[in-house]
């Protein structure tokens, strides 16, 4: 793990809401495995702003590559930054997603920039699969072709319809595992918290392992604070507190003991 | 050329190679940071708090981002003294820094248990006794409350110890100086200021508390100014050396402390946001005695021209 100065190689518009960020990083990129993230501090901000956690969407030699949704003050200023421009940057960060598929159809489930790491996460694994993006409307659907190139199956699913089946993520999910009711298969997934659950409840239902990543707000990105815990079962029962950021962000599906929605 | 100036102290008998340490709560067991930050550059480590048994802590969100710094309702969150004494002291005695453990309790008797124990174990220097955590609701901040439950739970565990004994004192009251005197009459080494200052953020839209706890402790570059005249008028009302915390972003504000009357200083909330801070305060000292010809850390201490 690393504490560098990044330095911003480009910046490119992907849609109103959405830049991918490329960044100068040789220690970070060169370490990076799919699933992991970096803790980025905004220039722009005041010095006391906290770190800001991105997955990291692609790592090519000295390269890596942010994709990120403008959601604040934060991603606001991360809009500005042109090549040239330097940050402090952590990472590589937590565990990243097995990358051995033990001869499971792998089954990627994103929603909105939760796409990233599973783009990352295709390009390293050399089993293909199906891929299973959501969002809000067409304009979160992200990454198709990074998919499609590498022989990767792409569905999709909007809430308005825009894009694919007009629904959740889920919708596509279960047409395709009651389409292939006998083939067994592993699942990726990164997005919101209530999709994570619907995924990993499906894995459950097909008795297949699963792969989760969580978002939880962060603050120091390596273990110290424990703002960021979520509560894990062992295969054996025994229930522990797990920070995502140091013992995460992945997590087995099965081992998440998930909250109910407030 | 002239020596180097020395930053050695030795506070209440922990000997430190330098008069920095890192805040409890912000630096983990150390082990979290030590990729990052070679902990035996630190004056000390000083650890996130303990009681007897483990303790889950607060629901999430347990933080939140405020100008000049941010609120936590973390809740004490830790493996107790017997899963810290097993899994995370061996690494930090293997370090050779000095450790000092922050514990708390719900009780007077439990802090004395959680002191005895760690009395017995090699690789713990000192403990600092924290009697002013905001987000718990029993203990912490109730004993930190009156000087008299200071007097008493201060007492009761310097009975059961001999490690140097740290109360840590709430920022919070009128006055600091009889919490202060009546921890030192009641044998405390050495005193810490300041605990985060209970805060409160409210989401306008939902107009719901932001924290799961509902309200919690402020901390960061907000809170220095406030720290300094805590740390200064407790410099004068007690003899026992002071380690001052609160809004240390760089050297500038340890300096600011020392000068105010702190023998030592921990750097906390910087450490999220910039890892490094905590290297940069020592060499910053180390930079600032040079320029005014000082040849000890301990000249700095209460020089503050009034
Ligand atoms: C492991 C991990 C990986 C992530 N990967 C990506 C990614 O690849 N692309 C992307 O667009 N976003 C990603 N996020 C979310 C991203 O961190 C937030 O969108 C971002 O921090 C928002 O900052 P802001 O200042 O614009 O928003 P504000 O709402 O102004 O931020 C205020 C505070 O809340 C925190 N915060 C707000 N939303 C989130 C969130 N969803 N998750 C965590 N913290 C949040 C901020 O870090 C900050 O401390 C990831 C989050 C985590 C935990
Ligand atoms: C996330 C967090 C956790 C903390 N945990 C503890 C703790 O366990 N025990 C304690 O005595 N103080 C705790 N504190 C308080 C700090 O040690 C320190 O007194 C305070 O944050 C002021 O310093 P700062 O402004 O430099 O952070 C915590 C502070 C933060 C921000
Ligand atoms: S963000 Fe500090 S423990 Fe995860």
């Amino acid at each position: 793990m690393h504490d560098i100065v990044a330095k911003v190689r480009s910046q490119e518009t992907l849609s109103a809401d959405y830049r991918c960020l490329v960044i100068e990083a040789p220690a970070i990129a060169r370490a990076a495995q799919p699933g992991q993230f970096v803790h980025l501090r905004v220039s722009g901000l005041e010095t006391s702003a906290l770190r800001r956690p991105f997955s990291i969407y692609r790592a090519e030699g000295d390269l890596l590559f942010l994709l990120y949704k403008t959601v604040g003050r934060g991603t606001e200023q991360l809009n500005r930054l042109r090549a040239g421009d330097t940050f402090a940057l952590m990472g590589p960060l937590g565990n990243g997603f097995p990358l051995d598929t033990g001869g499971r159809t792998p089954i990627l489930v994103a929603g909105g920039y939760g796409v990233a790491p599973l783009a990352f996460l295709a390009s390293r694994i050399p089993a293909r699969g199906l891929v299973l993006i959501g969002g809000r409307t067409a304009a979160d659907i992200l990454c198709e072709d990074d998919f499609t190139a590498r022989g990767w199956e792409v569905r999709t699913a909007t809430l308005d319809g825009s894009r694919g089946e007009n629904g959740l993520v889920t919708l596509p999910l279960d047409n395709w595992l009651a389409a292939h009711p006998a083939s067994p298969a592993v699942f990726f997934a990164c997005g919101p918290y209530g999709m994570l659950r619907a995924v990993a409840e499906r894995a459950a239902s097909v008795l297949a392992p699963g792969w989760v990543s969580l978002d939880k707000h962060m603050v120091c990105g390596v273990g110290a604070c424990l703002a960021c815990v979520q509560r894990m079962r062992r295969p054996d029962g025994a229930t522990w507190i797990a920070r995502v950021c140091r013992d995460g962000p992945v997590f087995p599906a099965a081992e998440v003991v998930w909250e109910e929605p407030k | 050329m002239s020596a180097r100036p020395d930053l050695a102290i030795d506070l209440a008998g922990i000997r430190m190679k330098n008069p920095v340490t890192v805040a409890s709560g912000t630096f983990g067991y150390g082990k979290e940071y030590a990729h990052l930050v070679d902990l035996r550059a630190l004056g000390a480590v000083t650890v996130k708090g303990i009681r007897l048994q483990p303790w889950e802590g607060n629901a999430l969100p347990r933080h939140v981002e405020v100008p000049g710094g941010m609120v936590n309702a973390i809740g004490l969150q830790g493996p107790g003294v017997v899963g810290f004494i097993r899994d995370y002291l061996p690494f930090l005695r293997e370090t050779g820094v000095p450790v000092i453990v922050n514990i708390w309790g719900t009780s007077q008797d439990e802090y004395a248990e959680v002191a005895a124990r760690l009395s017995d174990v090699e690789g713990v220097a000192g403990l600092e006794v924290n009697i002013s955590c905001p987000n718990v609701k029993e203990g912490g901040a109730s004993f930190g409350a009156d000087p008299r439950t200071v007097a008493a739970l201060v007492a009761a565990v310097r009975q059961r110890t001999r490690l140097p004994l740290i109360p840590k004192l709430a920022p919070n009251v009128p006055s600091i100086k009889p919490f202060a005197q009546a921890a030192a009459d009641a044998g405390a080494d050495a005193l810490s200021l300041i605990n985060t200052i209970p805060a409160m953020v409210i989401d306008i839209e939902t107009r719901r508390p932001v924290l799961a706890n509902q309200v919690g402790g402020l901390s960061g570059p907000a809170i220095h100014p406030v720290a300094v005249k805590l740390v200064w008028d407790a410099a004068q009302a007690v003899r026992i050396p002071i380690i001052a915390m609160g809004g240390i972003s760089g050297p500038e504000q340890a300096i600011e402390f020392l000068i105010a009357g702190a023998a030592a200083v921990a750097v906390g909330t910087a450490t999220f946001s910039d890892p490094g801070t905590v290297l940069r305060v020592i060499a910053g000292i180390e930079a600032y005695l040079v320029r005014h010809r000082m040849t000890s850390v301990r000249e700095l201490t209460g020089s503050v021209r009034i």
